[in-house]
């Protein structure tokens, strides 16, 4: 049984066992060093930052919209505050964090570009997870059906999604290379939350990859 | 003219308050010749004395010691009866065994401000040098010279460093200030409801009441005491004033709406028809019967002169500029008083420092009194808050 307080958690051994933390943040939370300074933009409920403190060491803080989950991640002694990653990354110092984590948020971002920006200035590295909106259950929802994609990632209606940039593995190496952004790892995990092969060319992850997660650096 | 009803043992009470002023119901430091307070007015304060009470033992790391700042009209007894009015501690439902200030686990401080009423040196306090209260011969204090008296009476307790720094409104501006002059001294800090400068509108608001104390034939140029009179009147309209902005439209009309005191139809007078009248009049007459109307100018005027950025060239960040203090700011929606927006910028500032922060906006239609009130999520932040900050600290877990 896995446990989250392990410290030899590693991606292929939580895609073989069961009930640990999600797939993500601890694929997420293996791109981190040991007893790092990590902002984490978009928390939700603290959990990934609790993971990350917990197996990691991490000095970590958090940024959440919702009112909710700041008033739990605050009460679980965790350093969150209320904010929104559009417009309050601005406030930070440059190289403040050595990661800057958006997990499963860049999608929901109303400015995609500035963010990350914002994230590569703030912190010395970047780690983004999307949903990959090149999967092929999404292309064939689209193209056969005929109407906006729902999947166990995408749960929303078109009408109520929080959701306004979507982009597939393919956009988002694109933003990297216009903006200038160093790529040093690249996971895609499939619908059963297995990586997949590490050879496998561009276009079969963006085909087979449900999300995504890359680790960023500055290119200097 | 507002009446103002004196309530029972209203002579008994009066002599209580002025007792209290100078032998208060609770511990005192004295500072004698020796120890004067520096005031940022210029000079010094000497000799003088801090009314404070303690709960909770002190662990013998001195590590778990934990300063409630009060609020302007607040005093030291936080957690427990209060000797004049006879009514529970004002923060009982924060501070106390179990509590999210749980004095089973923290030794708790909470010391009556320089310039207060009930037994901290103030214009109410006997002048040694004249034998007779202060009053307007009392020199104008500010926020920081309260800190500062209190970091005198951490010394001679013998605590070094805090574990932790809580107050709101006035209080919350101690804590900020603690944060910044003494940071290595205060390892976690919760400043609630609260600024970094006192807004123009606050200022106006104060002046309101500090005219209306003076406008009172009673105060005497501040003689009041020597001349045996009381500006009730005017401090019952200054305490009235304030009360209303302590509370938020939605909360008067959810307990007052225009429902009528004791009466069927409108009596076509000035008596107080409306429920809300009849409220506010008892809150202030209920007030003059334990503060000091001096007291009021002198605390109003130093929130007033609050503005901490103005000591860092007007860049708030140089104000925690590398600080190793863990924050938790916390606001409350219908706060207009001290609104979120006061908050934000607290916790702007922070994140341009770098120091670790936490902040929650709490969601109330009960203004910027919610702070004082049964908030069960406010309860939450913060117990949560001191039970991280307590496991870095190296503190036991709570027993249990």
């Amino acid at each position: 049984m896995l446990s989250r307080t392990d410290p030899k958690l590693t991606v292929s051994n939580i895609a073989r066992t069961p009930g640990g933390a999600r797939v993500d943040l601890v694929l997420v939370a293996d791109m981190v060093a040991h007893g790092a300074k990590v902002l984490d933009v978009g928390c939700g409920d603290g959990e990934l930052l609790r993971l990350l403190s917990e197996t990691r060491g991490v000095d970590g803080r958090g940024i959440e919209l919702s009112r909710e989950g700041v008033n739990e991640g605050v009460a679980k002694g965790l350093a969150v505050i209320q904010g929104d990653a559009d417009t309050d990354l601005a406030d930070y110092p440059d190289d403040a964090f050595d990661y800057v984590i958006l997990s499963q948020t860049l999608q929901a971002t109303r400015n995609p570009r500035v963010v990350l920006e914002h994230m590569l200035r703030i912190g010395r590295r970047a780690i983004v997870s999307f949903p990959n909106f090149g999967h092929w259950t999404v292309r064939l929802q689209l193209l056969f059906f005929g109407h906006m994609p729902q999947t166990d990632m995408l749960p929303y209606h078109w009408y109520d999604t929080p959701n306004i940039h979507h982009c597939t593995i393919k956009d988002f190496r694109q933003l990297c290379t216009d903006i200038g952004v160093k790529m040093e790892k690249a996971v895609a995990l499939n619908a059963w939350g297995t990586p997949l092969r590490l050879n496998a060319p561009w276009w079969f992850w963006n085909l087979f990859g449900e999300q995504a997660v890359f680790l960023l650096s500055r290119k200097t | 003219m507002v009446s103002v009803q004196p309530l029972r043992n209203e002579t008994v009470r009066a002599e209580d308050r002025a007792q209290e002023a100078d032998r208060p119901t609770s511990e005192v430091a004295f500072f004698g010749a020796d120890k004067p307070l520096k005031l940022d007015a210029g000079g010094t304060l000497s000799p003088f004395q801090i009314a404070y009470k303690t709960y909770g033992t002190l662990n013998g790391e001195r590590s778990n010691a934990v300063l409630i700042c009060h609020a302007l009209t607040g005093d030291q007894h936080v957690a427990n009866v209060h000797p004049v009015t006879k009514k529970p501690g004002w923060w009982e439902t924060l501070v106390g065994p179990g509590r999210p200030v749980d004095t089973e686990r923290y030794f708790v401080i909470c010391a009556n401000v320089i310039g207060g009423c009930m037994g901290t040196t103030g214009p109410a306090s006997t002048n040694p040098a004249t034998g007779h209260p202060w009053g307007l011969d009392f020199p104008v204090i500010t926020i920081r010279d309260m800190v500062r008296a209190q970091a005198m009476l951490l010394d001679h307790l013998g605590i070094d460093t805090l574990f932790a720094v809580v107050g709101g409104s006035m209080g919350g501006m101690q804590v900020l200030q603690w944060a910044e002059s003494f940071p290595d001294r205060v390892f976690c800090a919760l400043p609630i409801a609260c600024a970094t400068r006192h807004s123009a509108q606050n200022i106006a608001f104060h002046e309101v009441g500090r005219q209306a104390i003076m406008a009172d034939p009673e105060w005497r140029g501040g003689r009041y005491h020597l001349e045996g009179t009381n500006p009730r009147r005017g401090l019952a309209v200054a305490r009235m004033g304030a009360h209303i902005t302590y509370l938020s439209d939605a909360a008067l009309h959810r307990k007052f709406g225009r429902r009528f005191q004791d009466r069927e139809n409108p009596t076509f007078s000035f008596d107080a028809d409306f429920e809300v009248e009849s409220y506010l009049r008892h809150q202030g007459s209920s007030f003059v019967e334990r503060f000091d109307a001096n007291s009021y100018l002198y605390l109003t005027r130093a929130m007033d002169y609050f503005d901490l950025a103005a000591d860092h060239n007007g860049v708030l960040a140089n104000a925690f500029k590398g600080t190793p203090t863990r924050f938790c700011v916390i606001s409350f929606t219908s706060d207009w008083l001290f609104p979120t927006s006061e908050s934000r910028a607290i916790v702007h500032a922070l994140n341009a420092a770098s120091a670790r922060v936490s902040f929650a906006e709490i969601v109330t239609d009960k203004g910027h009194d919610a702070f004082l009130l049964d908030e069960p999520e406010m309860f939450g932040i913060v117990r949560g808050f001191l039970e991280g900050a307590g496991k870095a600290r190296g503190l036991s877990p709570r027993k249990i």
